[in-house]
């Protein structure tokens, strides 16, 4: 019987892990609910500042993980401002100037419109795995939800955070909390998803919470009001041309 | 006597070229770097009140934690109202409301693309007003290199050594990339209508000077402003008077458990200029101290070797019966005159000397490249009453100290023993 104990043990050990699945594939999994061919969302992005609220409205248009353009319709002053990524360059055209700046080198830092997001967030490849490592570490539950708990290690040192823990959902595979790190280990930003909403057959974030830990304020609540996925969209819009019209 | 003094002075001239000669040194030299001195100090702490501190200056509780990183997410806001309490209250002082900035200016092509750009460290003031005294406070008119100071909406003032550097001219569009009061990324066309040099490095290096209202509207500070200066009528800072208006201000607008409630500092209060105005106060002090220390030692030594060199007349007049006390007080006598002498060359040497570089000043560009200190790249003596008088005191105190010294030699000579020094 004693002979037995091992082999029964090893069996058991391997049918309740094996089962997992490996920190890439869930990484894989989200970055599948993440990313479409294209897509075009309107968002609201509510910044809690130290001082005031204000609330930004802005439709975007994605293509892949390379292409994103982005256009403020309010409030007032920022109407019209628009945003182009394409690959590893970013364009932010101002209305009031008709000027369109190149953002790079530290100016990748700055706020987005003051909220707790930056230029480098926006710049990020939205596919993750892409770009990290991922390590399963555990399991723990985020509102009652049971999460894969995943270590997120940058392939590369150029990434915005170096390292990323993030809580995801077991069987939506939609991230529900994430900490983002410097290379140093220093705690830089939090993000919570507080409501999901399923579209088109796959969960999405309805409701985040960012916390730049460094910014004073509460945050930046961003608000996705619609999206639709694989839409057409002209060529015309991820162009220079396009932020001047 | 005084006449025999000096005429015995003169013939004897080992008695009187060295020691004058030393007590002039001295008086010189204390002249002239209390002058010297004087006159770095009060333009690091005149350039810091034009440019930084005003005589007074008013901002937020949370902005001046952080005041060197230019919050203006924390700036005062309802300044208008303010400045109307402030300007009925207190009628003897100038205030004005400033706007600090830092961002990058941005020159476009033909075609609005990036030409050229640098950084840049801006200062939004009242420059549209008829009333505002802001461009002599800042010394703008007599700083221009071309163009005109503005006149219009979106006109700014850029450095003349910045202008070069991007190859801006006069009428030029430049657009300022920078931080609204929320954050955003802020984006505003001036037009270049002059350029200046402001004489201070840091400022001369990438610098722009813009009207306040101007700002505001880049920056979405309607109503706000960095901070609120103010300046006692004659630009004469009084830190007493100052003081107690700070604390008049205080006691009646500032709140601890408000952090966006408004908190005046005098100049003296800011960071590191307390010290820089005692330091002023000290330093005629510290020189002076030196000055009678070394000098009464070099004299006390001077007089020693003058005491070998005429121990034989020494001998001969205490041998003739004339009293110890008599011959200490002739010495004493003596050195009077050496130290009045040789303060007043000393002083008028030093005078001459600080006068000069109180107008043609030394040129210290080279050697402020770096620097993030407010102050002038030409450095100037500043003559004052205390330059007339702060050689001339001390020589003749050293003089005398140094003579007393070296007399009480004179004390120690046995009358038993002097013929038989004699003879030797």
């Amino acid at each position: 019987m004693r002979k037995l104990i091992l082999p029964i043990l090893l069996i058991n050990y391997a049918l309740v892990y094996g089962q997992e699945p490996s920190g890439k594939a869930i990484l894989e999994k989200v970055d599948e609910n993440y990313t479409a061919e294209n897509h075009r969302a309107t968002s609201t992005m509510v910044i809690k500042g130290r001082r005031a609220t204000r609330t930004l409205q802005a439709e975007s248009w994605i293509e892949g993980v390379n292409k994103a353009f982005t256009e403020y319709l309010s409030p007032a002053r920022e109407k019209g401002t628009k945003m182009l990524k394409i690959g590893d360059e970013l364009w932010i055209y101002s209305p009031s100037t008709d000027r369109t700046i190149k953002i790079a080198g530290h100016l990748l830092k700055r706020s987005v419109m003051g909220s707790d997001l930056s230029y480098e967030d926006y710049m990020e490849d939205p596919r993750l795995s892409n770009i990290y490592n991922a390590k399963l570490t555990g399991e723990e539950k985020i509102d009652e939800r049971n999460c894969y708990v995943l270590e997120l290690t940058g392939k590369k040192d150029d990434v915005a955070y170096y390292r990323r823990k993030m809580w995801v959902d077991k069987e939506r595979y939609l991230p529900l909390k994430e900490e983002l790190f410097a290379k140093s280990g220093k705690l830089l930003k939090r993000l919570v998803i507080k409501e999901v909403f399923k579209v088109e057959g796959r969960w999405y974030p309805k409701r985040m919470v960012f916390k730049d830990v460094l910014k004073s304020g509460a945050g930046t609540e961003f608000i996705i009001d619609s999206i639709e996925f694989d839409v057409e969209i002209p060529e015309y819009i991820f162009s220079k041309a396009a932020l001047r019209k | 006597m005084i006449r025999f003094l000096i005429k015995g002075l003169l013939r004897d001239r080992s008695r009187s070229l060295f020691p004058v000669l030393m007590v002039s040194a001295g008086a010189f030299l204390t002249v002239f770097l209390y002058s010297f001195m004087k006159g770095t100090m009060d333009d690091l702490i005149s350039s810091n009140a034009k440019f930084d501190t005003g005589h007074v200056k008013i901002m937020t509780r949370a902005y001046e934690e952080m005041a060197e990183q230019t919050p203006n997410d924390l700036a005062l806001l309802g300044i208008n109202g303010l400045l109307e309490k402030l300007r009925s209250s207190e009628r003897n002082i100038v205030w004005t409301p400033r706007i600090r900035f830092g961002g990058l200016l941005d020159i476009p092509d033909e075609r609005g693309e990036t030409r050229a750009q640098g950084p840049v460290m801006g200062l939004g003031v009242d420059l549209l007003s008829p009333e505002s005294r802001e461009k002599d406070i800042l010394n703008l008119e007599s700083g221009l290199v071309r163009g005109r100071l503005p006149q219009k909406k979106n006109e700014i003032l850029i450095s003349e050594e910045f202008a070069k550097k991007l190859g801006m001219e006069i009428g030029e569009v430049a657009t300022l990339i920078g931080s609204t009061m929320n954050g955003a990324m802020a984006m505003h066309n001036f037009k270049v209508s002059g350029t200046v040099r402001f004489g201070i490095t840091v400022m001369d290096r990438g610098a722009v000077i813009a009207d306040i209202k101007d700002v505001q509207s880049a920056l979405d500070m309607e109503d706000g402003a960095s901070e609120i200066v103010g300046y006692s009528e004659n630009m004469y800072y009084d830190d007493d008077n100052m003081l107690a208006l700070t604390q008049r201000f205080n006691d009646q607008f500032s709140r601890d458990d408000d952090e966006f409630s408004p908190l005046m500092l005098s100049l003296s209060q800011h960071s590191g200029m307390g010290e820089y105005l005692d330091l002023v106060d000290v330093f005629g002090g510290i020189i002076v101290l030196i000055f009678v220390v070394v000098m009464s030692i070099v004299l006390w030594n001077s007089g020693l070797i003058n005491g070998l060199r005429r121990y034989g007349e020494i001998g001969v007049r205490l041998a003739m019966g004339e009293p110890k006390g008599s011959l200490y007080r002739w010495m004493i006598y003596e050195s009077i005159i050496i130290g009045f002498i040789g303060s007043i060359l000393g002083t008028v040497f030093g005078l001459g000397i600080s006068y000069y570089l109180q107008y043609t000043g030394i040129d210290f560009a080279a050697m402020l490249q770096k620097s993030t200190m407010l102050i002038s790249n030409v450095i100037r003596a500043r003559v004052t009453g205390w330059s007339y008088v702060i050689g001339f005191v001390p020589g003749l105190v050293a003089s005398v100290v140094g003579t007393m010294f070296a007399g009480i030699g004179i004390y120690r000579r046995q009358t038993s023993q002097l013929f038989k020094e004699l003879e030797v």
